[in-house]
């Protein structure tokens, strides 16, 4: 390359034998410089300033994003993430220890609900057999009320019977002795029937 | 050139891709010359910027695509610098970050066809190894003083081997920049060489298939040695850090 573009121009200069003889020998140096180069563009230390000139350039250009801008918003997106899921995992922690709560309140709410309804069955049981007991006793006396009313009435049924059955049994006696043709004394008749139910009783 | 004896016209120049060129013409290369080294360097910033800036301006508790790959490098480099140089050495780690997510963008980079790969040149690679060294040296003597010296007085050694010991440990503790400059480049420039040995050979009608096969599976290669050369770089980096905050063996 260098070398190449250098030939011609040695061969352009043709002034003076000095002069060709140097410019040769600047061609040959630069195509030695160029095969080197050719070889291994590594070792062509013309170049290293440059080189190391832009390296140190980017290097500082890298480094200056990196540590103005870049690194500390990846730590603080990091950071963030971290305290996120750790607040997260808390903040489940807690709800979890909050159901458990509420189911031990739900528990409770249940066993109390349980003896309540007890304690009302209990209760209702009493009044109803209160109230049963105090309807059993009414029955009762009114059936005993009943019961003599009903033996009164039945008392007096009998004598009123009784009474009958005197009076039918004179009037039958009398009409027997009087269709046995013989004169009736009622008094006599009443005083033989009093004397026979009297005698039967 | 012996690939030139091939005859048939096969050109085959797989040093060309690392000659440093003006990017506006000319021939020399001065100091401030815009080559494209700058070309590429500048990209490199470009895409860092794209992911670990732009790929985060979400700030997101979920994360977008970019913003994972972003956060994966953080934590990537994060826990090598904790785990390997210990906690004390996170005040680093903004540097560590930068050397990796430099070689790491710069190797890949140099796996674009037509691109030029800024980390397989030694000037570059030489500056990084010994802004490493230089700073481990420096953090080393600040932190404990005289007592980093420890460092080459070995004293699980018994005694009589110490100076033999301490001569053996300066020597590989000099050697350090070298070893870590020219892994990372030689690395970069031997695949990168290869893939373009066997492009030149893809002309051959008759080995082609073979060829491209070849660039193929070296390409898959070279991928995993961008990222393990970007990795091995910076957990050495971690290493000599450790050393330089903690000397006593």
């Amino acid at each position: 390359m260098a070398g190449e573009s250098q030939a011609p121009e040695a061969g352009a200069h043709t002034e003076g034998a000095m002069e060709a003889l140097h410019d040769a020998a600047q061609g040959g140096t630069a195509a030695a410089h160029a095969t080197e180069a050719a070889g291994m563009p590594q070792l062509d230390f013309a170049t290293f300033p440059n080189q190391i000139f832009w390296l140190i350039v980017a290097i500082l250009a890298i480094y200056f994003i990196l540590t103005r801008i870049a690194l500390p918003r990846i730590a603080g997106v990091l950071a963030e993430r971290k305290g996120t899921i750790t607040n997260d995992i808390a903040a489940a922690e807690e709800l979890k220890l909050r159901a458990v709560e509420a189911e031990k309140a739900y528990h409770k709410a249940l066993a109390e609900a349980r003896v309540e309804a007890q304690k009302i069955a209990a209760e209702a049981r009493a009044a109803i057999k209160e109230d049963l007991d105090e309807a059993t006793a009414k029955a009762d006396a009114e059936i005993s009320a009943k019961t003599a009313e009903s033996a009164e009435r039945i008392a007096e049924i009998r004598d009123s019977a009784m009474a009958s059955v005197d009076a039918v049994a004179k009037d039958t006696a009398a009409e027997i002795v009087t269709s046995l043709g013989r004169p009736v004394d009622a008094g006599a008749v009443a005083a033989a029937v009093e004397a026979q139910i009297k005698g039967d009783a | 050139m012996a690939e030139e004896a091939h005859g048939g016209g096969i050109q085959i120049h797989p040093m060309d891709q690392f000659v440093v060129k003006p990017l506006f013409g000319g021939d020399s290369v001065g100091m401030l010359t815009p080559t494209n080294v700058t070309l590429w360097l500048a990209i490199a910033v470009g895409v860092i910027t794209l992911l670990l800036v732009v790929g985060t301006r979400g700030r997101a508790i979920i994360p977008s695509r970019a913003q994972s790959v972003a956060e994966l490098a953080y934590g990537f480099v994060y826990k090598m610098v904790e785990d390997v140089a210990g906690k004390d050495a996170l005040v680093f780690f903004p540097y560590i970050m930068t050397l990796f997510m430099f070689i790491v963008t710069a190797n890949m980079l140099g796996l674009v066809p037509m691109s030029f790969t800024t980390t397989s040149h030694i000037a570059v690679t030489a500056v990084l190894a010994l802004a490493v060294f230089i700073t481990v040296t420096v953090v080393g003597f600040v932190k404990n003083g005289t007592k980093f010296l420890e460092l080459f007085w070995v004293k699980s050694a018994p005694l009589p081997l110490r100076p033999v010991l301490a001569v053996i440990e300066l020597i590989s503790y000099f050697v350090r920049p070298v070893s870590h400059s020219i892994r990372l480049g030689g690395n970069m420039m031997a695949g990168h060489a290869v893939i373009k040995v066997f492009a030149g050979f893809a002309a051959i009608a008759a080995v082609a298939p073979f060829s491209i096969l070849a660039i193929v599976a070296i390409y898959g290669l070279e991928l995993l040695v961008a990222f393990v050369q970007a990795y091995v770089f910076t957990i050495l980096t971690c290493v000599y850090l450790k050393d330089a905050l903690h000397p006593s063996h």
